[in-house]
């Protein structure tokens, strides 16, 4: 039992998937097509693990002229179109739909061009986040929206859903980083937006591509501005025996003047688990914990991470340890990136992914608790504290057929709490089919309407990813 | 001259462009006015200003946050936040004394609504990187919002970058917040003198290719440097090429020993101190090196290393002045007057080696006849027109100000 809809599927167009499938394989090549029951379960989730649709079939094109072609030919035969990178969207950004394809992007993976005297790097969208950064590490540089699953997502998928990071307090999100794109219209047409060049001409269109849950075009190469890494980098963990106290205490940084690279929250429970998985020296009789990372030359860090400890000193730490080698660093960071992998060792999790100003933190802290409590539920949060994206980890149990559909009713008890915070229903993962119905609590009917009819510039038909972001019953109002 | 509406709230401002969509009365939509002059001239019957739209709504300077109604100037914006030591960190270019006004009037809706950002766009991003939440009326006269108050926010499509940089063609902006940052501890600035357009661009592009978070990098031609009012960089005589360092005390002091270490090579390195370069790179943000005369100037975004190439094959049909910006890749370009201001031959040169190119100083009469805006490839040109018509069906906003046709 779940609590989120999904439409019928259009049962002309099942009954037609033979010859779909045998149009997709003339096109791109039986080998760019899965078609088989087997090969299609692979494909038929992403990481939001509890919606599961066999697609029709499976497309893997090797060029933005193929893409195209299908996208041609879909369009003509009112096939509907589900883009996927690696599939590892939280939200089901990337669930497919009985009566659609899904078009991955993920053998289109090359490196086009470095250019680090102009600081920028040319990819076709399906290689992966941390490829890009290994690709120009060599040299000094690096890509700077770093998501949790970068070993696996692709650019294609960070510009659909505009993904963050730990660091994107400094560097941004992949919003601020991109620079050009080669995108395909559902109809065939392949667009460049933007150049080499800083600020396109023009409409903001890269702008409007980025965090448009691919449902305006498929986007099949991104021209991305790298940055110079630097010298070095360090952390430091700081303990407090309340939540309050901690998010004073980010307050006090930011308030003295100094934007740290990454200031990470965990409270008790997220603590333990990690502490618990990864043995990564955290304090276990604290109440809440940030992580904070600056950058600079060894001198550098030492000075400034000096002066956050006096800082944090007023807010009654009660650890406070600077990391004194790279081992240390990475083990304090292994911790904090263990979480969603320890939480998953422990039971069956939803991750929300609200936004929250970050003085509301004591207060949406003190509701979530309350919220999980009345439904029954543990929780542990993890707080990416420098720009107020809370994620609460919702721990139930998936063979319990009733306990889904309370975990969701639960999950979206807290967005909510979010939004009257002040905040948002998803701060990086996108609203996909798992915010859809809540769009409303948000956005008034017109605020959905006027994004609506721009779904409509890129994509009259409403072929591609439908279904997904907007409630279903507004469509018609578009 | 035509009529002045000064709507005093969203309500009134809604109303006004509905009963506007109603009747098809094109409107005029400007903040202060202080970038009327560029542009296409717009064909409208009436001018809808934003100015009485006007104040501070939010200011949480620990959550790095303010809200201000669009027509709030930036002065008023920028006043607040001196208050708590913190800043817009794209550096909001000024134009309004290169185009014969004065400084500090321009509002905020008209900085966001033309995305111009100064010399620290290199390293901390765009005005549009740094909107939040928008909240706008459309040219039907329907207020919506977009984005929020909060850092990081995907819900729903990005309309606030949409609306960047739109020229108040698509929708009015009448409430946004912003993303602010502390300012730095100290700033200290190296310029050398002398050097040919070339080794200044491959000195910048090997200045951000440090770890030293060069926050601007810029590079002026010897006739526009004479005009500047720091006299350090105008009694050289000479080009002047300078990189900016901003950050904590003892980083700024770490960072420039390293930099003059390494840049040395290019000849004598004179570093401004912190009240010197504050002077200096404000004068910049103001365009300071445009103000003394009245000539066409042109706008050019290109990539660092083409902006040379760019200004070489446009020296080879007229005239021109220049000062390169984000470290060879923004070219501001003062050309002689003509009919077309030298339309022609830049965008053959543009569309040759590549970038956009924005006519920001002209005669009426030559706005009106030439593109002001870069011209759009056949399919950007269609989902222009058709983004248009999402937001402003009737085509009442800002009618013919980017494209004729738009």
């Amino acid at each position: 039992m779940t609590s989120i809809a999904l439409p019928a599927p259009d049962p002309n167009i099942v009954a037609k998937r033979h010859d779909i499938v045998a149009g997709l394989k003339g096109l791109v090549g039986p080998e760019n097509v899965i078609a088989d029951e087997d090969g299609r379960r692979a494909f038929e989730t992403d990481a939001f693990t509890a919606y599961r649709r066999m697609p029709l079939a499976v497309v893997l094109p090797t060029t933005t002229g193929q893409i195209a072609r299908v996208l041609q030919f879909c369009r003509k035969a009112g096939v509907k179109v589900v883009a996927r990178g690696a599939g590892t969207s939280l939200s089901g950004g990337a669930l497919p739909a009985e009566d659609a394809i899904v078009l991955g992007v993920s053998r289109m993976n090359r490196v086009l061009e470095i250019d680090t005297e102009n600081r920028i790097a040319r990819v076709q969208s399906g290689i992966t986040n941390l490829e890009v950064s290994n690709v120009v590490g060599g040299e000094g540089f690096f890509y700077a929206p770093d998501p949790s699953s970068q070993l696996a997502c692709t650019i294609a998928g960070n510009v659909a859903m505009n993904s963050g990071g730990a660091h994107c307090l400094k560097y941004g999100v992949t919003t601020n980083n991109v620079l050009a794109m080669t995108i395909v219209l559902m109809n065939g047409e392949v667009i460049e937006i933007g150049g080499s060049f800083l600020d396109s001409p023009g409409y903001d269109l890269l702008g409007l591509m980025v965090g448009s849950e691919g449902q305006f075009a498929i986007v099949t190469e991104v021209t991305v501005r790298i940055l110079r890494a630097a010298e070095a980098a360090r952390p430091m963990l700081v303990g407090f025996s309340s939540s309050e106290d901690a998010g004073a205490c980010v307050s006090g940084i930011i308030g003295a003047g100094i934007v740290p690279v990454a200031i990470e929250f965990m409270d008790g429970p997220a603590i333990r688990v990690c502490e618990d998985f990864a043995k990564a020296g955290y304090p276990l009789d604290v109440e809440a914990m940030l992580i904070i990372e600056v950058e600079g030359s060894d001198e550098e860090n030492e000075a400034l991470l000096g002066r956050i400890a006096e800082i944090a000193a007023a807010y009654d730490p009660t650890v406070v340890k600077v990391s004194q080698s790279a081992a240390e660093s990475a083990a304090i960071w292994r911790g904090r990136k263990s979480a969603f992998g320890a939480m998953g060792q422990l039971a069956d999790y939803l991750c929300m992914d609200g936004t929250i100003p970050l003085t509301a933190l004591p207060r949406v802290l003190a509701g979530i608790a309350r919220i999980c409590e009345t439904h029954g539920f543990r929780v542990a949060n993890i707080f990416h504290a420098g720009d107020g994206n809370l994620h609460p980890l919702i721990l139930y149990n998936a063979n319990d057929a009733d306990e889904l559909e309370r975990a969701e009713m639960c999950g979206a008890e807290i967005l909510q709490l979010c939004v009257e915070a002040g905040g948002c229903l998803t701060g990086e993962h996108g609203v996909g089919i798992e915010k859809r119905d809540l769009m409303q609590i948000q956005f008034d009917d017109i605020d959905l309407i006027q994004q609506m009819r721009i779904k409509q510039v890129f994509d009259p038909d409403w072929l591609l990813n439908p279904a997904k972001v907007f409630p279903l019953n507004l469509r018609s109002a578009a | 001259m035509p009529d002045v509406s000064r709507p005093v709230d969203e309500g009134e401002l809604s109303q006004l462009v509905a009963e506007a969509a109603h009747d098809a009365i094109a409107l005029e939509i400007i903040g202060a006015g202080t970038k009327r002059a560029v542009g296409r001239p717009t064909i409208a019957e009436r001018t809808v200003t934003t100015r009485n739209l006007r104040g501070v709504t939010l200011y949480e300077p620990r959550e790095l946050v303010i809200s201000a109604y669009a027509g709030t100037p930036l002065a008023t914006i920028t006043n607040e936040l001196d208050k708590h030591n913190q800043r817009l960190a794209f550096e909001p270019v000024d134009l309004g004394a290169m185009l014969g006004g004065g400084l500090g009037e321009a509002t905020i809706g008209g900085m966001f609504a033309t995305n111009f950002s100064g010399a620290r766009r290199i390293i901390a991003g765009a005005a549009r990187d740094h909107i939040l939440g928008i909240r706008a009326i459309n040219g039907r006269g329907e207020l919506f919002k977009s984005g929020g108050r909060v850092m990081k926010n995907v819900t729903g499509y990005d309309l606030c970058r949409g609306l960047a940089g739109s020229w108040g063609t698509l929708a009015i902006m009448t409430e946004i917040t912003v993303k602010v940052l502390p300012k730095p501890e100290e700033t200290r600035t190296l310029l050398i003198a002398g050097q040919p357009d070339e080794i200044a661009v491959e000195a910048m592009c090997a200045a951000m290719a440090t770890p030293y978070e060069v926050s601007g990098t810029v590079h002026i031609q010897e006739q526009l440097a004479s005009r500047l009012a720091t006299e350090v960089a105008s009694s050289a005589g000479r080009a002047i090429t300078a990189l900016r360092i901003e950050n904590v005390s003892t980083s700024v002091a770490y960072r420039v020993e390293q930099l003059k270490r390494r840049f040395s090579a290019y000849g004598e390195i004179v570093e401004l101190d912190h009240r010197e370069s504050l002077g200096f790179w404000s004068e910049l943000q103001a365009l300071s090196f445009l103000w003394q005369s009245q000539d066409p100037v042109w706008r050019i975004s290109t990539a660092p290393t083409t902006g040379i190439r760019v200004v070489r094959a446009i020296a080879g049909y007229m005239d021109c002045r220049v000062a390169y910006d984000w470290s060879g890749g923004l070219i501001w370009l003062e050309v002689p007057r003509s009919a077309d201001a030298g339309a022609a031959e830049i965008r053959r040169v543009i569309a040759t080696l590549g970038g956009h190119a924005t006519l920001i100083r002209a005669e009426p009469s030559v706005r009106a006849t030439v593109e002001v805006f870069q011209p759009l490839e056949a399919g950007l040109d269609r989902l222009t027109c058709e983004l248009k018509a999402a937001f402003d069906p009737a085509r009442i906003l800002n009618r013919g100000r980017m494209y004729s046709h738009v």
